[in-house]
């Protein structure tokens, strides 16, 4: 299962991350090379052991109640950018502009 | 008395003396103050403390309530590592997509700290969210080896290490995904303890890989390790993966004396910690660990944990599946870094490839990939499978009748800063801890000796929760070996 060029653009794509040509050739270097000593993984014997992580397995559960934080700093002491309490964004591409120009 | 012997002194012993009025209830952030100062900085210096807080650490000593409370670290100074939440401190996980980000809240250890009277003047250097085993992956620089600077100090928590290790305070804080708190420890001759995975709140570490990640504690001394764990231990409402099980006193068997202080415990060597390719020096101390334990009334046995050699596979799998999601937060819009792009998704990118160092870089995309249409089978829940017969071992072996297990740390002694250019042969530095980790149970790692003047660790384990015993044998073995731990 080698990876290509196109996966690392793929996933990094997925992850949000930006690279340059010249990173992304060297990733796939270093991917394939991490990967190939994972292979060793298929050969195992899991018997019975689930392929089904059970994520909640031992976890003790609480109530699906808000259970806020105390903020010792208002969050626009921290927030790169907010206006009227909201945190703003660029504007999506796929919106048409409008009159207010710049983030909203 | 000196600031040297002062430092010099078990923590218990000096937050006792505070509390009784014997010695100011400054005078050992005075000492941890005046120590930092001529270890870390400068040219020469061993970049392991990247933010301080004097004014604060000053007046939380002189606002100590002697008369009242309990406080087993009166005035007693405690360095950080960078990815546990401080509101006084930057919090900056040694990545510059945090930084000069100041936390809103605190996380409970730090809280319980400060309730038992321990001071906070410095948060100590890291490799970036913890992904590493050198401390040269941070963005503040490499911290280097405090007995020879041209090495590293192991990682991910090398400025915690560091900082104990040079004599700047007793105690440190760091965490653990896959040996980070241990292989620092054995790298620098001091004491490391990872908990039982739910023993300690996660509630303000920042998220590495949340099942595996845990709070962990570095001392100068047994003593030093138990009494920051008896501390910072316990179940907390903000973190549901912790668990309420009663906390012992792990200090209980500090002075527990006779010539057969450890009758009854049996104590495992898995052979599949002591590979023939294990250095010859190393085996030497390693034995002679083994023979004082014997000495000191252990059953010695062999056993087997048949999966070991699995676990650099499965957690460099699953440590980065899981870190790739955590590490979404980190967007350019709630707090941090934001560099402007081409719209939102442009700005998500250039924020987060200027932000994130290569190593992490690579371990989102190596997340990623393992959890994407395609692979999640072949990799991910495979990886999960596999886990799960690595904690299966422990389950049998610990059910066996063994108490601990004894293993080395490391399989080397702290290498040259530079010298792993392949990122895989740095992954291997954690063959000996990442089992702990996934299978959630207790380990530590205290000094046995020296190759060559660079300290050697070695590590017991135990089952789940079972901290007492684990610190009842390292206890014993720390006062059998005596100075040659250190020699």
């Amino acid at each position: 299962m080698a990876v290509s060029e196109n996966d690392v653009r793929h996933v990094a794509a997925l992850a949000r991350l930006g690279l340059a040509d010249d990173r992304v050739q060297s990733l796939v270097g270093e991917l394939n090379g991490i990967l190939a000593h994972m292979d060793v993984l298929q050969q195992v014997d899991i018997g019975g052991a689930s392929l089904d992580p059970d994520a909640t397995q031992g976890m003790r559960m609480r109530e699906d109640v808000p259970n806020p934080i105390a903020l010792h700093r208002a969050r626009d002491e921290f927030a790169p950018s907010m206006r009227d309490g909201f945190f703003l964004v660029p504007r999506l591409s796929t919106h048409g502009s409008t009159d207010d120009e710049g983030e909203g | 008395m000196s600031a040297e012997a002062l430092l010099s002194r078990p923590a218990a012993d000096v937050a006792a003396d505070i509390v009784a009025g014997r010695v100011p209830r400054d005078a050992a952030l005075d000492a941890s103050l005046a120590a930092m100062d001529a270890a870390n900085a400068g040219p020469d210096g061993l970049n392991a403390v990247l933010w301080t807080d004097t004014p604060g650490a000053r007046a939380d000593a002189a606002a100590l309530s002697l008369d009242t409370g309990d406080l087993p670290l009166a005035g007693i100074p405690v360095a950080v590592k960078d990815n546990i939440a401080t509101r006084t401190m930057p919090t900056t996980c040694g990545s510059k997509i945090l930084e000069g980000y100041v936390s809103p809240f605190e996380a409970t250890v730090i809280a319980k700290l400060r309730a038992a009277g321990a001071v906070l003047p410095m948060k100590t250097n890291m490799d970036e969210f913890a992904m590493g085993s050198s401390t040269e992956n941070s963005a503040w620089g490499i911290t280097r080896h405090p007995l020879d600077h041209t090495r590293v100090p192991g990682g991910s928590s090398g400025g915690s290490a560091a900082v104990v290790a040079a004599g700047v305070t007793r105690i440190a804080l760091g965490s653990e995904t896959g040996g980070s708190v241990r292989q620092p420890a054995a790298f620098c001759g001091i004491v490391g303890v990872k908990p039982t995975y739910g023993r300690v709140s996660r509630h303000g570490l920042v998220a590495f890989a949340s099942s595996l990640d845990q709070v962990g504690v570095f001392g100068q001394s047994v003593d030093d390790a138990a009494l920051g764990l008896q501390v910072i231990a316990g179940a907390d409402p903000l973190d549901s993966t912790s668990v309420s099980v009663p906390v012992p006193d792990y200090r209980a068997s500090r002075e527990s004396g006779g010539d057969k202080p450890l009758d009854g415990v049996v104590v495992g060597l898995p052979e599949e910690y002591w590979p023939d390719s294990l250095d010859a020096r190393m085996r030497e101390l390693l034995d002679r660990a083994v023979q004082r334990l014997i000495a000191l009334g252990a059953d010695v046995r062999k056993v087997s944990l048949p999966h070991t050699s699995l676990a650099i596979p499965v957690y460099y799998i699953v440590a980065p599946a899981e870190a790739s999601s955590n590490l979404a937060r980190f967007d350019g819009v709630r707090y941090g870094l934001r560099v402007e792009g081409d719209g939102l998704r442009g700005m998500y990118e250039a924020t987060r490839s200027q932000g994130f160092g290569p190593e992490v870089t690579r371990r989102i995309l190596l997340g990623t990939y393992v959890l994407s249409a395609g692979y999640y089978d072949a990799y991910y829940k495979r990886a999960m499978a596999v886990r799960r017969l690595i904690g299966d071992d422990f389950t049998k072996v610990f059910a066996s009748g063994v108490h601990v297990l004894f293993t080395p740390t490391t399989p080397t002694t702290a290498f040259v800063a530079g010298s792993k250019k392949d990122p895989y042969e740095m992954y291997m530095s954690d063959i000996f801890t990442a089992t702990a980790n996934l299978a959630g149970v207790p380990a530590m790692s205290q000094p046995i000796g020296r190759i060559d003047g660079l300290p050697v660790g070695g590590q017991l384990l135990a089952s789940h929760f079972d901290e007492a015993t684990m610190f009842r044998v390292a206890y014993a073995l720390e006062r059998a070996l005596g100075g040659e731990a250190h020699s």
